[in-house]
């Protein structure tokens, strides 16, 4: 620790008073990964805000039965858009590109990543396929009303601007292979004499597995938009039933990249948080090796689970069997994650700060998430919550509340070094509070009305649901509120608060060894790394 | 100093970084062509008859002709490439020329073929083709897709050769850069240029407290630096060049002769 004075005290200049060029530019023209990443977290928080306000209108309209603030097709349009703004815009990109790009260079001791430009390029290409997604309203014949899937035949037939939404999401795409590619060859090319791959913290093992899943999936997400759009364009017919194409093929295409890409999602938070559990709990984590090894084994079997999306879109029983089959077991490696971050807990010093508490509630709505990933992952169960409420829930606890929290963890864990202030933690404590419990309310009710029948993506619903519903809507305002006291919270903190020192958690990884915030070229001389991530001295030696 | 800093971090360039992101590059390309393959697998399982008749109406000698043009031209890529490596940049050069006439000899091949179908009504979505049975329109619907994405590729790696010839010929070199801290210690002062005897050949102005960073640029050279980076670049965009000619080798028999 007695390093940690002497951070902010550094002579050198830090990154933010190192410019390329004046204004704005220094930012968009700048192939230094920090800004990069900086640049990413900013714009995706914008979209994030903007997505979850549409959900709250969402909500509002299901607060009585019948018409409450918009028609059925002003709801569909606000549920395609609040998807394809929170998959394509935030959650995907999400932890990689904005935490991952400012991280991953400072955890394996590098200067940047392998490709600077290559970088800029691809967040380019974000910024692009952002400004096409949000022209797709306002242009044309109006927002695309087919949700976040665009499947086959509808969105061949919708008069609505699906095509400009589509060259959207295909841009978004290209963004999400450059960064993965960059990602991978920067870790085999430019870690640190002394690191071996084994030696890496466990977030870099996260975004090496995603990034081997952002190569290999989403250009088949890619090849399946343009074909969608060839099919508006040119109608060439491979999807469309009255030329003789298959609409279940679309549908085939589809979640073979978007099944692996919840992984995308998801993997990265994985990594995060068995990066926060060691700090906090004061000793090394439990299983390095098996944690870093299911990573890959997700992404792995996580190729081969795509139809269970599609058990009732007709597909023969036997490809039903396998896909439930297979899914069952992609459900392992979560789990041994899951025991191996309690296994760390155990006995350890446990210190319960913000970034803490956001992080470990990851393992309880996770579970959840997870769990009820089985029910739908089951056939017979499927069959009858397919389509309903029960799928939103599942997906929100999982992607929500697992990685939705953790991007907030890192925010408080990761944010006193990126921006070189500190926030204020009791406010933090008050946010997760009213967050923990609007989350609860608005997704566990969707669960029971899921069970009970409630159809997803319907504006209306019957009388018996409405007392439920109140529930819902009641809890996704408690929620807006935490992310409201959140935000305002970290932005007064990394604007106005204390300098943060350069360890302010007891950090044992690399990016706690550099000033706070870093300089240009993060390290005066590249470290040589000698001890496993998370080597914890003092507390090792008791230990023994 | 941040202008010369980040010059001094493009210049670290790493030939077996540039190649591994190159591979992964490929997956993506391959994985990219995989779905539609995929399709066309699929769709001749469902209509058998339809695609066989649809194949027999394409031109198996344009076909074959274009195969040679492309199989050519990957020879012709590797030969640049080898003489690059022998450090030949003129032969090269002319390798590289001669890969591209083929690439456009392709192309214009490509377009008399598309033109005759497309004169003929056959086309997505044309009148004609939906008097067709469906297995036609989508063997055609493939067809299109599947050969136009292609020549997009074959026309994206000519670009490609563009550059590439560019930085064969280019050049200027720079020679050195000068950072911030070692720039303060010329404040006030000149630089000077003179041959062996001592004659002033050229003298610079003041230099300022405004200069922050000075890039010296000798031209007219080659340098050995300038080649090899030049090399890796050329050995890349053959991969991807062969990677365009791989994928044209499974699309021949697929599209022209799945009816023989
Ligand atoms: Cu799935």
């Amino acid at each position: 620790m007695s390093d940690s004075v002497a951070g902010s005290l550094a002579a050198e200049k830090n990154f933010y008073q190192e410019k390329t060029h004046k204004g704005i530019l220094a930012w968009l023209l700048s192939t230094d990964h920090k800004r990069i990443g900086i640049m990413y977290l900013f714009s995706m928080l914008t979209f994030f805000l903007i997505a979850v306000f549409l959900g709250f209108l969402m909500r509002l309209e299901m607060l009585t039965p019948g018409e409450t603030v918009m028609g059925a097709h002003t709801y569909n349009s606000i549920f395609t858009l609040h998807g394809v703004l929170m998959i394509f815009l935030f959650i995907i990109p999400g932890i990689p590109a904005a935490f991952g790009n400012f991280m991953l260079p400072l955890q394996i001791g590098a200067r940047d990543v392998a490709f600077p430009r290559l970088n800029l390029l691809s967040y380019w290409f974000y910024l692009t396929g952002a400004i096409l997604a949000l022209l797709s309203l306002f242009t044309g014949p109006g927002p695309a009303d087919t949700g976040w899937t665009f499947y086959a035949p509808y969105s061949l037939r919708t008069g609505t601007n699906v095509a400009l939404a589509v060259m959207a999401a295909f841009i978004l795409g290209f963004s999400s292979i450059l960064t993965g590619l960059n990602f991978i060859t920067t870790m085999h090319r430019l870690r640190a004499p002394g690191m071996s791959f084994f030696k890496m913290p466990l977030f870099c093992w996260s975004l090496y597995a995603t990034g081997w899943i952002q190569i290999l999936a989403t250009p088949i997400l890619g090849i399946t938009l343009a074909l969608v759009l060839m099919e508006r364009w040119l109608g060439i017919g491979v999807f469309d039933p009255v030329k003789g194409g298959d609409p279940v093929l679309y549908q085939h295409l589809f979640w073979i990249y978007s099944h692996p890409a919840v992984y995308i999602m998801i993997l990265p938070a994985m990594g995060i948080l068995s990066d926060i559990i060691p700090t906090f709990a004061r000793r090394t984590i439990f299983g390095y090796k098996a944690i870093a090894f299911s990573s890959l084994a997700i992404a792995f079997v996580g190729y081969l689970v795509w139809g269970h999306h599609m058990f009732t879109s007709g597909i023969s029983d036997t490809s039903r069997m396998a896909f439930s089959f297979l899914t069952f077991l992609v459900a392992i490696p979560s789990a041994i994650k899951v025991f191996n971050w309690l296994a760390t807990l155990y006995k350890g010093s446990i210190d319960v700060t913000p970034p803490f508490l956001y992080g470990i509630s990851f393992i309880i709505l996770f579970s959840i998430g997870g769990l009820t990933g089985l029910i739908l992952g089951a056939l017979a169960t499927d069959i009858h919550v397919h389509d309903t409420y029960f799928v939103v829930a599942h997906f929100h606890y999982v992607m929500f509340g697992g990685t939705g929290f953790v991007f907030f963890a890192a925010l408080h864990y990761w944010g006193p070094k990126m921006f070189g202030r500190m926030f204020n933690s009791k406010v933090s404590y008050i946010a997760w509070g009213f967050l923990f419990v609007g989350f609860n309310m608005l997704y566990f009710t969707m669960f029971v009305l899921g069970y009970m029948g409630m159809p997803r993506r319907y504006y209306d619903f019957l009388p018996e649901f409405h007392s439920l519903h109140v529930v819902a809507t009641v809890g996704s305002w408690i929620l807006i509120i935490g992310i409201i006291i959140m935000f305002v919270n970290l932005y007064r903190g990394f604007r106005y608060g204390p300098r943060a020192t350069m360890n302010p958690w007891g950090g044992t990884t690399l990016e706690w060894k550099v000033p706070t915030p870093p300089p240009l070229e993060n390290f005066d001389k590249i470290p040589e790394v000698k001890h496993e991530p998370y080597y914890h001295p003092r507390n090792q030696e008791e230990r023994q | 100093m941040s202008q010369a800093a980040e010059l001094t971090m493009e210049k670290h360039y790493d030939p077996i970084g540039s190649r591994i992101g190159m591979w992964l590059f490929l997956f993506t390309e391959f994985l990219l062509f995989g779905g539609l393959f995929l399709l066309y697998a699929i769709y001749l399982n469902k209509y058998p008859e339809e695609f066989h008749y649809g194949s027999s109406q394409l031109d198996q000698f344009v076909g074959a002709m274009n195969t040679i043009i492309l199989l050519t031209s990957s020879l012709t890529m590797v030969l640049a490439v080898g003489a690059l490596q022998r450090d030949r940049r003129k032969l090269s050069i002319f390798f590289l020329v001669t890969t591209f006439t083929f690439g456009a000899a392709f192309l214009i091949n490509k377009y008399f073929e598309w033109g005759h179908k497309i004169e003929l009504g056959i086309y997505p979505g044309s009148q004609e083709l939906t008097q067709h049975p469906q297995g036609e329109i989508v063997f055609y619907g493939l067809y299109y897709a599947m050969t136009g994405l292609h020549g997009l590729h074959v026309i994206i790696g000519m670009v490609i050769m563009l550059f590439l010839l560019y930085f064969l010929l280019k050049k200027s070199h720079r020679a050195l850069s000068i950072k911030s801290n070692q720039i303060q210690n010329l404040n006030g002062k000149r630089l000077l240029l003179s041959d062996e005897t001592g004659k002033k050949l050229w003298k610079s102005q003041e230099i300022t407290s405004e200069v922050t960073g000075m890039d010296v640029v000798v031209k007219g050279v080659f340098t050995e630096e300038q080649l090899k980076s030049s090399e890796v670049k050329l050995e890349n965009s053959g991969l991807y060049w062969h990677l365009v000619d791989i994928i044209w080798i499974f699309l021949f028999p697929l599209f022209y002769l799945v009816s023989m």
